[in-house]
């Protein structure tokens, strides 16, 4: 088995008792990278020479005998939008395509002193908005399942690069499924935290008041890891929260006895795909054979969540990115007399065609006269979708849904109808809205052999019941033991 | 008819930098001066992913001066975007506050020429940030953004348009100068641009009930040029009504040189 293959956990074992050194590790990757990456297209750029630099002197200090954090000298990769100090942060925007970071992002501080060791920057669609990464300003990355497919969006190089074993594990971030989505479409876990459980400082902010970070992982156990490692209360984000920290290894129980379960029949109706939908029953009868209570349920919202999140999330990303305006760093035009022009060139020229219609839409929304008739509904709706979670959450532990109404669609499919695109995030929407946690787990192929992930969503701060129910479907349906990517298709 | 046949109507919006340690959404000094841009962080210069933190003493000070002032304070506020582009304001926002400011409904007594006590009201009293300053080049090569002042915390104290003379709006801001001095929340110099008022002004018709259309003086920093203004500003809208003329609602730019308003759309 190559180095590259094992889980963290596994490997975290091997480097304890000196079976491996970090070096070869990281090396193994930067090998893997260098044969398989011209087919994925997952990483924007890569930190080879200093990665092998840290790992030696991690290897270094463990040989001495020192006390290292239980996953010193392990490999991350992350997502473009995070700064990592001295590095380039680019969002796969044109924009940025030369920023380099002056600071660490909270989460990338924490990393650091664990030890971890950073592979490099993935692509993913510009700013985080598009559900396919086929929006990044720079190539497109494919689906190692099927290279003509996309790897769903927008952290689809963090989840692509998770499948394809060219990192161990990532770090995404999710405004209305971005690490759901892609996670499911290529088959492998990931997780959205309760909005506020992470720290969102040092995140480039696409909307406020729905970003979270989160881990794609190989599987559920890796996944609890890594949120160990990066939540917490964090002073420089005001709307991180304050609660204890939880170590979720503890929730990894084989066991969903007692458990209730809410299987929301909207969220199986028209629009989904039906090899989907019967892969979801079958999670739902695995679940009761494992002794969890599984009941249909009704979940009314899916009607007014993508309206109510598309209308917020681009009113917040017209104020965020008001700040990219060529002044001070990023992309500025050449063609200006006047200040006027600067403002209006730069950011024509800077943006992609994605990012300027949710600019457009979200001043649009703002705007005085409009303003109450579209984003102070919309408050209000997400309240009314708030509610609606509340009430199945006193009856139920977690709830069932697909991840995505379809497994990867075909590259350029939807690229040209934004509204289609749109109604991929359906099922992933509503969670963004209420807040709440909510992890992807794989659990079969369809017959075109590209993975179905299922969804389970839970109580604000409730991570622990998902990964005590996502452990115990793992042990029972080890999906990744018996399915790899295959990287058949050609170039798109 | 004659001046004496007309009224002017003034309200003062009066900006206050308050004298915390920090600024208002991270822990850069608040010192004047200093070499461009060397009190500024990732957060004041606005780059990506930074988030901003609420200086906790910006709040006890707009507080206290809410107390000083007979507002009522609101229990539960909030911070708003005001978003447009500008070179000095590098969110292309300004956190301010819209809908619920802190302190709201107050007053404060002024003395007139004869002796007696006025009552000027305060409609609201919220908290935002400073924004930069831009530095023109004397020899053309373009303009220089300054962040240092971006984020400085300011208090905007907004009056009722109860003051009906150049004295009267003198005399309310020489008051609240004078509050905030003792309550010790600011240093109130306004050669510095610590203590600044927008003045508003309009003119009517002794006896008229509506209020005429106002122009808005922005940014002026010292009591002899507001007294100057007020006059100027209001003799010229006097003028323009006699002449058969209509006041349009502008913001104009005082010259404290040449003593003459200018319309920045003009």
């Amino acid at each position: 088995m190559e180095l590259y293959e094992y889980t963290v956990h596994e490997i975290a074992e091997k480097l304890e008792k000196n079976e491996v050194t970090s070096y070869d590790l990281v090396k193994s990757y930067f090998d893997r990278i260098r044969e398989k990456d011209g087919l994925v297209k997952a990483y924007v750029s890569t930190l080879e020479e200093e990665a092998l630099e840290q790992a030696k002197k991690i290897d270094e200090r463990r040989k001495n005998g020192e006390k290292l954090g239980k996953f010193a000298g392990i490999p991350i990769g992350i997502k473009d939008n995070m700064n990592i100090k001295g590095t380039k942060t680019t969002c796969s925007s044109k924009m940025l395509e030369n920023y380099e970071s002056p600071y660490d992002a909270t989460v990338i501080e924490k990393l650091k002193k664990e030890d971890i060791i950073f592979l490099g920057k993935l692509n993913m669609d510009e700013f985080a908005m598009g559900g396919s990464t086929e929006q990044s300003a720079f190539f497109k990355t494919h689906n190692p399942w099927d290279l003509g497919t996309v790897p769903g969006g927008s952290s689809g190089g963090s989840a692509a690069s998770v499948a394809s074993d060219l990192a161990p594990w990532t770090l995404g971030s999710d405004t209305g499924g971005s690490i759901r989505q892609p996670a499911s479409l290529c088959g492998v876990v990931g997780l959205k935290p309760t909005y506020g459980l992470v720290s969102r400082y040092g995140l480039v902010a696409f909307a406020s008041s729905l970003d979270q970070i989160g881990p794609i992982t190989k599987d559920v156990t890796d996944s609890a890891i890594l949120l160990n490692l990066i939540s917490g209360h964090d002073e420089k984000d005001s709307t991180s929260s304050s609660r204890p920290k939880e170590d979720y290894t503890k929730s990894l129980v084989n066991d969903v006895k007692g458990m209730k379960i809410g299987l929301p029949k909207e969220f199986l109706g028209e629009g989904t795909n039906e090899e989907v939908r019967q892969a979801i029953l079958e999670v739902a009868d695995k679940y009761r054979e494992l002794g969890a209570e599984v009941e249909e349920c009704s979940l009314n919202v899916g009607k007014y969540a993508l309206a109510t999140y598309y209308i917020i999330a681009c009113a917040e990303a017209s104020s965020n990115l008001g700040r990219f305006d060529g002044i001070r760093y990023g992309y500025r035009t050449e063609n200006f007399e006047n200040l006027k022009d600067i403002y209006k060139n730069s950011r024509s020229e800077g943006f992609g065609s994605e990012v300027k219609r949710r600019i457009i839409l979200g001043t649009y929304v703002l705007s005085s006269g409009y303003y109450d008739a579209y984003y102070k509904k919309a408050q209000k709706v997400r309240t009314i979708i708030k509610n609606e979670y509340d009430k199945l959450f006193e009856k139920y532990d977690l709830i069932l849904t697909p991840t995505s109404p379809t497994t990867a669609f075909k590259m350029e499919e939807k690229s040209n109808n934004p509204l289609e695109m749109y109604m991929a995030d359906i099922c992933t929407v509503p969670v963004n809205i209420a807040g709440l946690p909510g992890m992807s787990i794989p659990c079969k192929l369809d017959s075109k052999g590209l993975p179905i992930g299922f969804l389970l969503v839970a109580n604000s701060f409730e991570e622990n019941k998902i990964f005590r129910a996502g452990f115990t479907y793992e042990q029972a349906i080890n999906f990744r033991e018996n399915n790899k990517p295959t990287f058949k298709g050609g170039e798109n | 008819m004659a001046k004496e046949d007309y009224e002017v109507i003034i309200g003062l919006e009066v900006h206050c930098e308050l004298s915390t340690k920090t600024k208002i959404f991270c822990s850069c000094s608040t010192e004047f001066g200093g070499e461009p841009n060397s009190h500024c962080c990732p957060v004041c210069m606005a780059l990506p992913g930074s988030l901003p933190v609420l200086n906790e003493k910006v709040v006890e000070y707009a507080v206290k001066a809410g107390l000083a002032t007979n507002c009522e304070i609101t229990k539960v506020s909030k911070n708003d975007r005001k978003n447009y582009f500008y070179p000095d304001l590098p969110k292309a926002y300004q956190i301010s506050q819209f809908d619920l400011p802190l302190c709201h409904d107050g007053k404060v007594n002024i003395e007139l020429e004869n002796g007696e006590s006025k009552e000027i009201r305060i409609e609201r009293i919220h908290i935002e940030e400073d924004s930069g300053k831009l530095n023109h080049d004397e020899f053309g090569r373009g303009s220089f953004v300054d962040l240092n002042r971006a984020g400085v915390p300011l208090i905007e104290v907004v009056s009722r348009p109860d003051m009906r003379s150049a004295e009267e709006a003198e005399n309310y801001m020489r008051k609240l100068k004078s509050i905030f001095e003792y309550i010790e929340i600011s240093d109130c110099k306004m050669q510095e641009g610590s203590l600044r008022a927008d003045v508003n002004v309009s003119v009517r018709k002794k006896g008229a009930e509506k209020l005429g259309t106002r122009t808005e003086m922005k940014n002026m920093s010292s009591f002899r040029s507001i007294v100057r203004a007020i006059k100027y500003e209001s003799e010229r809208q006097i003028e323009v009504i006699e002449n058969g003329g209509t006041i349009s609602q502008e913001t104009l730019r005082w010259d404290d040189v040449s003593r003459k308003n200018f319309s920045n759309e003009r």
